[in-house]
């Protein structure tokens, strides 16, 4: 649809009074709604509500990791089959349950008619079913841990055999319901994805070229087009799964005729890419925050769209780097060591353009800024860590230590703890019409940014040392019993604790803000990108006149200007 | 709808692929694929492109604005599919009585997998063929008709490409 039609559809949609303001009852508004703020406020806290699940349940195993053999308080003695379904169950939760919704769903739901100064989702129908099937998939998965034989335990990879026959993994039933969850977690964010791609293509602002598009929309945009195309290969192979695990199918297990490593290309055709399918919205979210409060415009804007499309592209031939291990061809290990050192080359560039964006602007330390330099600094260890792993012969050392699980929760923090929070505080007061505290936001930026390396640096040195993941009880090998590691694997036990607590602190600011906090104008921050031109909170339909689009998002301190910034919806003077 | 279309067949797309490898990486698997009834299949591969046809007819009724003639196409089109599932059926009762269920070996398990898998996609194609066509016959929303038959057409390609490297190449 040209922008012509969209004005001539969005006339003849008030025509008909569509958005007529009848009062509409508490389950048309907020259990069964059609409008993509609510169904975005839905997926933000049905995944924020998984991530909690999730950290509690990091909470056990750590527990259990400094402190063996004693009772974890809350959950008592931890059985090895108990911590194998904590360590699967926390992984596919933190992945599918709470990275993806939130940055991808919940921002992406959110932010995309606003920002693109439409009044909603090009499919309203289709986003509330995407979000129905997402809790489906969630309550599937929380019910597969309390079945009989208990939860999922073969890891969130679920490398067969192991995964895919109840005679090896003793979970009969929490196996294929695991598998079914995260099968209709994926149709759920087909579906979304469908919507997103669609409304950035047809629904935007009138003037608004492919470059006035703010960076966070083409992320998340690139981003659903990169798991839409990665995702097939991997629900092909759970259907594969499934009938290993439900019917006697063979086509994983090697004593039926199949070929386990054939699971592992499939799942991480998929499982790397998603790695970027994360990263990339935690990017854009970090490219508004950083512009927006450093005063500046943003630094290389192309720069980042096409380092996003290269960084998606490269990541489709680098999977095998998660096989190094798994017998495969040598050459091919140096294929893909090669491929692999070469898409940190886009990522870095990234990093050093934000960075560059800071540089010489009259930076506004507020919460959400803190967040976003945070995430630039932090996201830094983790890719740098990562060119470890990518390189085969350092990888067949690395893996499957405590090493490589630094690694990426280096890079996982920092995407969906600490971008997540910069979007929070960025977006709150369009959210909910209110400011949350700032001094609050302060304390529990330092009690999350602080603490988090606290966890994981020693991690780093523990899987050097050749702390194996995965183990139930490393003090039951005589070899991995290191009395000189005991130190850091309690230090980053109690680490944790205190950054739980912190988390405490961030949600009475945000429920007392949703009621209590200051009120925010329109724009609180004087940010030109469209969504702040719509009344906080945005009614149903969003705009009180769908606003025209006059330049790219990020014209701040534009010199002969009189004020520091200027809105994407005025007109030029 | 071309983001449908196009995140099955990478899901398809997948699944030959792995087929594919397993196929060049045993040679027992031609003997296995000998087993199968290459006459169904033919038979099977003739009824889903005169469907097609149908499907075609279809849109072309639909966008001369006939929607009554439309929804008479997409229900010969539904007709097809119905075929192509009788046959099928009997494909798979005379295999089983053979003894080759989907647990006899690895391009059994495939054989059931891909197929069934197909066969599922038919009957949705059927479904939303008949929500269309209910539509279409009060003359309403025909650009559907383009849609479904779009997605009819995807189902027929992918079975152009089972067709052959199941039932053929032995
Ligand atoms: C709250 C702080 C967190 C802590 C303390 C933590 C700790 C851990 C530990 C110790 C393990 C592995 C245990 C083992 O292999 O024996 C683990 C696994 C994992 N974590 Fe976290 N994690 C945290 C947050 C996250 C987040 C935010 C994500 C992703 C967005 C994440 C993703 C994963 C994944 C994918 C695994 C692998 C699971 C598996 O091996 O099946 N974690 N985490
Ligand atoms: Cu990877």
């Amino acid at each position: 649809m040209s922008t012509h039609a969209h004005r001539a559809a969005a006339s003849d949609h008030e025509a008909h009074g569509h958005h007529d303001h009848h009062e509409m009852s508490f389950w048309e508004k907020y259990v069964f709604p059609l409008d993509h703020k609510m169904i975005g406020m839905q997926y933000f806290f049905t995944g924020v509500a998984m991530g909690v699940i999730g950290a509690l349940m990091s909470y056990a195993f750590r527990m259990q990791m400094a402190f063996p053999g004693k009772a974890v308080p809350l959950f008592g003695l931890i059985t090895p089959e108990f911590y194998n379904s904590m360590v699967t169950n926390h992984g596919s939760i933190m992945i599918f349950w709470f990275a993806m919704p939130v940055l991808i769903a919940a921002f992406g739901n959110f932010l995309i008619p606003l920002m693109c100064g439409c009044d909603d989702m090009v499919f309203p129908k289709i986003n509330r079913l995407s979000y129905q099937i997402f809790l489906l998939s969630a309550i599937i998965l929380l019910v597969s841990i309390f079945m009989p034989g208990g939860g999922f335990g073969s890891a969130w990879t679920s490398y067969p055999p192991l995964s895919s026959s109840a005679t090896y993994n003793q979970t009969p039933y929490g196996a294929p319901m695991w598998l079914l969850a995260v099968a209709l977690e994926f149709v759920a964010f087909l579906l979304g994805g469908i919507n997103f791609i669609t409304t950035l293509m047809n629904s935007r602002a009138p003037g608004m070229k492919m470059y006035d598009i703010p960076v966070v929309l083409w992320m998340i945009v690139i981003a659903s087009i990169l798991f839409m195309a990665s995702v097939g290969p991997l629900i092909a192979g759970a259907v594969m799964l499934f009938f290993d695990q439900t019917m006697g199918t063979g086509f994983f297990d090697p004593a039926r005729g199949g070929d386990p490593v054939l699971w592992q290309h499939l799942f991480w055709f998929f499982g790397h890419p998603e790695v970027y399918v994360v990263l990339l919205p935690a990017m854009g979210i970090v490219a508004e925050v950083l512009a927006t409060f450093a005063r500046k415009k943003l630094f290389g804007y192309k720069t980042i769209l096409w380092t996003a499309i290269a960084t998606g592209v490269l990541s489709f031939v680098v999977w095998a780097h998660h096989q190094f291990v798994a017998g495969i061809d040598p050459r091919m290990a140096n294929i893909f060591t090669v491929t692999t050192l070469l898409i940190s080359v886009p990522v870095t560039e990234m990093l050093f353009v934000y960075i560059a964006t800071l540089y010489g602007g009259s930076i506004q330390l507020t919460t959400p800024m803190l967040f976003a330099i945070a995430f630039v600094a932090e996201f830094l260890i983790g890719g740098v860590t990562g060119i470890y792993l990518g390189a085969s012969g350092a990888d067949i050392y690395f893996h499957d230590t405590y090493f490589v699980l630094a690694h990426f929760h280096y890079t996982f923090i920092p995407i969906a703890v600490i971008a997540v929070f910069a979007g929070v505080y960025y977006w709150f007061p369009k959210m909910f019409g209110r400011m949350m505290n700032d001094f609050w936001g302060k304390v529990h930026f330092w009690g999350t940014a602080v603490p988090f390396n606290g966890i994981f640096l020693p991690l780093f040195y523990t899987g050097a040392a050749g702390d194996h993941r995965r183990s139930f009880d490393l003090l039951n090998f005589p070899e991995m019993n290191q009395p000189a590691l005991i130190f850091a694997r309690q230090f980053a036990t109690v680490s944790l604790l205190v950054m739980l607590g912190f988390q405490v602190i961030f949600f009475i600011n945000f429920f007392y803000s949703m009621f209590r906090g200051r009120k925010a104008g329109a724009n609180p921050w004087n940010a030109n990108t469209l969504e702040w031109v719509a009344p906080s909170p945005p009614p149903h339909g969003n705009f009180a006149e769908l606003p025209n689009c006059y330049r790219g998002p990020y014209e701040y301190s534009v010199p002969g200007r009189s004020s520091d910034f200027w809105p994407q919806n005025e007109p030029a003077n | 709808m071309w983001w449908v279309l196009g995140s099955e067949i990478v899901i398809f797309g997948g699944l030959l692929a792995c087929y594919l490898m397993m196929r060049l990486m045993y040679d027992s698997w031609s003997d296995a694929a000998s087993h199968t009834n290459t006459v169904a299949g033919a038979i099977n591969t003739f009824i889903l492109l005169t469907s097609s046809l149908f499907a075609v007819l279809a849109h072309n009724a639909a966008e001369r604005g006939k929607g009554p003639l439309a929804a008479l196409y997409l229900l010969l089109t539904i007709g097809g599919g119905l075929n192509f599932l009788v046959v099928k059926a009997i494909e798979w009762t005379n295999e089983i009585k053979h003894g080759y269920t989907i647990t006899t070996n690895t391009f059994w398990s495939f054989y059931y997998t891909a197929c069934g898998l197909h066969a599922m996609h038919v009957i949705a194609g059927m479904t939303a063929m008949g929500i269309v066509a209910v539509g279409a016959l009060r003359g309403k929303h025909l650009p559907r008709v383009e849609y479904v038959g779009l997605y009819w057409h995807f189902v027929d390609i992918v079975w152009i490409f089972l067709f052959p490297l199941i039932y053929i190449a032995k």
